[in-house]
């Protein structure tokens, strides 16, 4: 079940270059939401017609927050809005992560990097199991001090300015970091690394996809990743990144 | 004046739809998606994505990019075939009261053929044959671009169909009254315009196409203004009904389409922004009826000459 709702901006900030975050206080989406889903959030701007899916990167209580980077218009619009003023929004979407799956008791490694971190926050907060925690940034950090309560934290930078440098299957190398399950979000070079790493260590792997959307709820087939198999609504090696998505286990699509 | 005395309903080729709006195929799925926030009951009809007589993988991503006032889609007609939407989608529908209008597509006069006899055992209200997809190599808008093969494709639906026949028309020729002359003539019971205009958007960031079939349909509001003036010149070319799409957001875009004198309007790009602009614009026409006099929406049908 999702939601559209006009929600209440209740805190706005930025997180560093370009990064910024909106808390929302919402009458049913956080309530209804899991890690890993999305919304979509609305520009005001009549000359943007199409909603830029946002990853949810806290749920508490009837709150939701996003953290996202500014990439264009609309998401340089979402920047400037101030608290107490109202966006837009509609959600839950998508599947989310489970948390409540047998193997989400296993020990995790859970990968984020750039800004496919923050939809791990949530996710980290949830699991209740042993986590290792690893971050790839280009430069400059954010959230990372938030993952510090969940798990153990382990830093990548591209530049070598914090953790190791390179990305983060360097920096579990460098650390000899294990685990049974891996849940990953981040750019598509950075998933398909992953994802090699898990079928080579066979380490069951479940990763969280974007795509360009446009009604973000199934109906208009804009957002489609290459399936394994014949998808069972498709009818074809398409599933749909807003609907069957945006988390699929990795031996499932082809990335 | 009481609501109950404001006429909604039209009728096209023996169909009586409850009101004048439907949705534009492809950018509501068959309605499933959207029932979570639309009552389907209050729709005069849904128009389906289009359908082939077997799945269709469609193209690669990127198939959308967003433009000022509107967007770009290559989806490719990506459908899971005939049987499946015969077994899945359509009991779905018929859940609802509402009427059923299928968009099919093909690649070959066969294909077409194919769905439409397919289709006519099928319990759907009418067909509405996609010669104008700009986004498929074969079939799609060969068939539209031409007013012979336009006849040609039309006529051949018409002879296998047992449902009444709507055929979509591209915006991407020169002269749009002559299709519509022209599948009039191959015996169509109605005409749907417009398709998508064909555009291209570049990525200057990734210095490429930003849609990866390179061209796309252009949609949206950007759209309204070409389409309503072909609204208004197809309705002075030919005697069957229009349905009148391109960029309607609102009850006062529907009503420039149906003075323009199409019979029934589709709402399409923007359910993509607003899962509810199809219900706002079916209550913002009965209150333009009611606070203007106007008894039946037909008073107002081609009123602009």
């Amino acid at each position: 079940m999702s939601f559209r709702e006009n929600a209440k901006i209740i805190k706005t900030g930025c997180l560093g270059i370009g990064v910024y975050e909106i808390w929302f206080e919402t009458s049913d989406i956080a309530k209804a939401a899991k890690p890993g889903q999305f919304i979509s959030v609305y520009s005001a701007d009549g000359s943007r017609l199409l909603p830029r899916p946002i990853s949810i990167c806290a749920i508490v209580d009837n709150k939701l927050r996003i953290v996202y980077r500014t990439v264009g218009a609309g998401t340089k619009e979402f920047s400037s809005m101030k608290e107490g003023e109202s966006l837009s929004i509609q959600g839950p979407l998508g599947n989310g992560y489970d948390v409540n799956a047998t193997y989400a008791s296993k020990d995790a490694i859970i990968f984020g990097g750039g800004i496919g971190i923050p939809p791990m926050l949530e996710l980290a907060k949830q699991l209740n199991c042993k986590k290792q925690i690893v971050l790839g940034y280009k430069d400059e950090l954010f959230l990372n001090e938030e993952f510090e309560k969940y798990g153990t934290v382990t830093i990548a930078t591209e530049d070598g300015s914090c953790g190791t440098k390179g990305n983060v299957l360097d920096a579990v190398k460098a650390h000899n970091i294990k685990g049974d399950v891996i849940y990953a979000c981040g750019p598509m070079p950075m998933l398909r690394a992953i994802k090699a790493y898990a079928l080579e260590n066979n380490i069951e792997c479940y990763i969280s996809l974007e795509e360009k959307m446009a009604c973000g709820i199934g109906a208009c087939l804009a957002c489609v990743c290459k399936s394994k198999d014949i998808d069972d609504h498709s009818k074809v090696h398409n599933k749909r990144v807003c609907k069957e998505g945006p988390v699929f286990n990795a031996k499932e699509v082809e990335i | 004046m009481p609501a109950e005395s404001v006429n909604m309903s039209v009728n096209i080729a023996g169909v009586t739809f409850k009101n004048p709006v439907t949705v534009a195929s492809g950018t509501f799925g068959s309605g499933m998606e959207y029932s979570e926030y639309v009552d389907l009951n209050r729709l005069g009809a849904v128009t389906t994505k289009g359908v082939a007589n077997v799945p269709w993988p469609g193209n690669p991503t990127p198939r959308i990019a967003e433009t000022y006032g509107g967007m770009i889609n290559a989806i490719g007609l990506q459908n899971p075939g005939l049987d499946t939407f015969l077994t899945r989608d359509i009991p779905f529908l018929k859940k609802y009261d509402t009427k059923i209008i299928v968009n099919v597509c093909g690649k070959s006069k066969e294909d077409y053929i194919d769905a439409v006899e397919k289709l006519s055992e099928a319990p759907v209200d009418m067909l509405e044959i996609n010669i104008s997809c700009p986004n498929v190599k074969e079939g799609g808008i060969a068939f539209g671009q031409r007013a012979e093969s336009a006849m040609e494709i039309t006529s051949a639906v018409k002879k296998v169909s047992k449902k009444p026949i709507i055929m979509k028309l591209s915006p991407n020729v020169t002269d749009i009254t002559e299709m519509a002359k022209a599948v009039e003539a191959g015996g169509a019971d109605a005409v749907s315009l417009i398709n998508t205009l064909t555009g291209m958007k570049i990525d200057i960031n990734r210095r490429t196409f930003a849609v990866a079939n390179k061209t796309g349909g252009l949609s949206g509001p950007a759209i309204k203004p070409v389409a309503v003036r072909m609204v208004y010149q197809v309705a002075n070319a030919v005697n069957i009904p229009i349905i009148g799409m391109g960029g309607i957001a609102s009850a006062e875009d529907a009503l420039e389409f149906i003075m323009a004198g199409a019979t029934m309007v589709a709402v399409g790009t923007a359910n993509f922004n607003d899962p509810m602009t199809t219900i706002k614009v079916i209550e913002g026409i009965q209150s333009f009826m009611k606070k203007n006099g106007i008894k039946d929406i037909a008073e107002i049908t081609g009123c602009v000459k």
